[in-house]
């Protein structure tokens, strides 16, 4: 079994590992170290003493045949007949591996009336893309995408596969990993290749954002993550390059009688927060549901959308899908500007990778004012007036 | 009709806090409860039983503590509990954890409606419930915010995507993850927390499932954590107070600077 091994003449029973531990794992029993349960094999305890104590004892028997796996793929992810801007930001993901890895870029697109999509990921720079189109793709659901992509990566191989975690890779990908028998690290942050082993380095945050964790997939292959969206920018038409197209059929046989579209029920004004550039949030300091009027007109007069904390989908003034934070999405945009929102640990691992953030709060002490490059102290239902009045006088 | 709920215990972040001197997580007085997530499954799995009839049962995987988490579903209305709980376990990721579960499930024999939580707090990965649907041969329905009825072997529900609902339906047996949207779960009533009390947690060890111990625990685990580090956010950002009228003034500027205005 394996396990975190305690060298007992060195530790000397600081307890820096104990202090650092984030699961509670590690104790002091009869005069000794000991790890119980709690333990997940993180490794940090390894990491911070300072006696060199503590050792990680890995098994699992390699694989032999991992060479055979080669080239970079990356889900083209498509709706209602178009590709996302996901799927050229995890082209250009794929594109930033292949200058380590040097090995091949290919995009997977499956759905239905996928005309186009190749040449488009050509252009963008992608040297191959396998297309499995059938009529019975053209809503997504995830066994039969899942048996789909499974497929591709059991016939070709690919090192690595990496798509969005949006909410249909965060919906699929996991069977995949589980059909082709793989590791897959969710919401990634960032990846690399290790220079050294050429293995996949995966960042994600964990323990509510509060910890960031290296993962790798050693002695499985492919390995897979989900990449939140708006990590990458989108790759750009750059050249005229064409990518080589690989059609697959899919037997829809396969998934018959298992989950079935019946219809979809489009919401008013339910914007894709995951892909705006300026997402304007309220919280509890709007006080009231009609003041989110106020961040409405805000979000209107910069072309944005509204966001908000749990507090505020909590009491009802904006329904949930405009949720940011842990509970609700992981956003990026160009700017977010929070207004009467505290900045709540959970609120902040939806938002704090923004490229630039706004803070409005009276409070000056309010933790939200830590992750903002402009923070603004005061009342926000003086301010925001003012400046969609200043922003509608400009415009004007 | 038999339902499983799949819950898991994890540290109460809500509470975890990063002190800015040390950079270290402040534990002191962290709680375990039940994934924060794994109410609205606990209470979907009940809300299913009043509506349909049946019985719920609540599975978790994770060292013996993790009983209180069961004790807790107890008081919230669920029939029967199953703690997988083994050394053998530790180490386990998303791969491992589902496959364990699925055996565990497997024991319990009859299913028809397996409810798990959007994803945990600690691993917020939302990969265990489809790879428990994988494991298991079922079908599986993502985001569900709303079951609309289950009856002759078939569910139909709603389900979130990013910009709309979708209705869909399958058959039974059926994995669905459920988000916060579903309901309002309920808080435990006195009955309820007698019952808490009284409740026999059963324990399940690894060799009592029928599963092959090399998908256990690290060795049937494909990822590694090979580092961990915190991550100050600190941004030394600007900081304004004053007038509103100014204040509006500075964040115009800085806004077309920005170049949206
Ligand atoms: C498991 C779990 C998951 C969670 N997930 C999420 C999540 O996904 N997203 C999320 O947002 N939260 C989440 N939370 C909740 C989070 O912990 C906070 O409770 C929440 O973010 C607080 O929302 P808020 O900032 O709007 O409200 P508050 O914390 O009440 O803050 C309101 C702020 O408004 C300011 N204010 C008041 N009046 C004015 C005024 N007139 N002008 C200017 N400022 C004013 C106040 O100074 C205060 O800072 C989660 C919690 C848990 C336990
Ligand atoms: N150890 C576990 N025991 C029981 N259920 C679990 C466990 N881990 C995950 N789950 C279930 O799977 C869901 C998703 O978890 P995760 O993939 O870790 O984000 C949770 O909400 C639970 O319903």
């Amino acid at each position: 079994m394996a396990m975190i091994k305690i060298s007992h003449d060195k530790c000397t029973l600081c307890g820096t590992c104990i202090k650092e531990c984030p699961f509670d794992a590690i104790e002091i029993k009869d005069d000794k170290l000991y790890i119980n349960e709690n333990c997940t094999l993180c490794g940090l305890c390894v990491k911070v003493c300072p006696e060199g104590a503590l050792e990680k004892e890995e098994k699992a028997a390699p694989r032999t045949d991992l060479n055979h796996y080669r080239g970079i793929w990356f889900f083209a992810e498509s709706r209602e007949g178009k590709l996302t801007p996901v799927a050229f930001e995890m082209l250009s993901g794929a594109l930033k591996l292949k200058e380590s890895l040097g090995e091949e870029v290919s995009g997977v697109v499956i759905g239905s009336g996928t005309e186009g999509f190749a040449a488009e990921l050509g252009s963008r720079g992608a040297d191959k893309v396998y297309i499995i189109d059938d009529e019975s793709l053209a809503h997504f659901q995830e066994e039969a995408y899942a048996l789909a992509m499974a497929g591709l990566i059991e016939k070709y191989l690919p090192s690595i596969v990496i798509a969005g975690a949006t909410m249909m890779g965060r919906a699929f990908i996991p069977s995949v990993a589980a059909m082709v028998r793989t590791g897959l690290t969710a919401d990634c942050t960032g990846i690399d290749i290790d220079p050294g082993t050429r293995l996949l380095l995966q960042t994600r945050p964990t323990f509510g954002g509060n910890l960031m964790a290296r993962i790798v997939c050693r002695n499985h292959r492919p390995q897979m993550s989900t990449i939140r969206p708006k990590i990458f920018d989108e790759a750009p038409v750059s050249r005229d390059s064409k990518a080589e197209v690989v059609n697959e059929p899919f037997d829809p046989s396969a998934v018959k009688n298992r989950v079935e579209f019946c219809g979809r029920q489009k919401v008013e004004n339910m914007v894709d927060l995951q892909e705006s550039e300026v997402i304007v949030s309220g919280g509890r300091g709007m006080k009231e549901p009609k003041n989110f009027a106020l961040i409405k007109e805000l979000a209107d007069a910069l072309g944005g959308a509204v966001g908000a904390s749990r507090a505020a989908v909590d009491a009802g003034w904006m329904p949930y899908p405009h949720q940011v934070g842990q509970t609700g999405k992981t956003v990026k945009p160009k700017i977010y500007i929070a207004c009467g929102i505290s900045g709540a640990i959970q609120h902040l691992a939806g938002m704090q990778t923004s490229d630039y953030i706004i803070a409005i709060n009276k409070d000056p002490e309010a933790p939200i004012f830590r992750v903002a490059n402009l923070g603004i102290v005061g009342d926000v239902f003086e301010i925001l007036p003012a400046l969609t009045r200043k922003i509608k006088e400009k415009n004007s | 009709m038999n339902i499983i709920v799949c819950v898991k215990q994890v540290p109460d972040t809500f509470e975890v806090k990063i002190d800015p001197e040390t950079k270290r997580i402040v534990r002191e007085g962290v709680e375990s409860v039940i994934n924060p997530y794994d109410n609205y499954a606990i209470e979907e799995a009940v809300r299913i039983r009043e509506r349909f009839g049946g019985k719920v049962t609540a599975i978790s995987m994770g060292p013996p503590q993790a009983e209180k988490a069961l004790r807790e579903a107890v008081a919230m209305g669920v029939d029967d509990t199953l703690l997988l709980t083994d050394r053998e376990f530790a180490g386990s990721d998303t791969l491992a954890t589902s496959y364990i579960l699925s055996c565990g499930i497997r024991k319990l024999k009859d299913f028809d409606v397996i409810v798990c939580g959007r994803e945990t707090l600690d691993g917020s990965t939302g990969q265990v419930g489809p790879e428990i649907a994988y494991h298991l041969g079922i079908p599986y329905i993502t985001y569900v915010s709303k079951v609309i009825d289950i009856s002759a072997g078939s569910i139909h529900c709603v389900r979130l995507m990013e910009d709309h609902y979708e209705e869909v339906r399958t058959k039974t047996p059926v994995l669905i993850t459920v988000i916060k949207e579903i309901n309002q779960p309920r808080i435990p009533s006195l009955k309820g927390m007698l019952k808490a009390k009284k409740a026999v947690v059963s324990m399940c060890r690894c060799c009592e499932m029928d599963g092959e111990k090399c998908n256990y625990g690290q060795e049937g685990s494909p990822t590694r954590v090979v580092d961990v580090w915190t991550e100050q956010m600190q941004k030394d950002g600007k900081k304004f107070e004053g007038e509103p009228e100014d204040l509006a003034g500075i964040l115009l500027n800085e806004l077309k600077n920005l170049g949206v205005v």
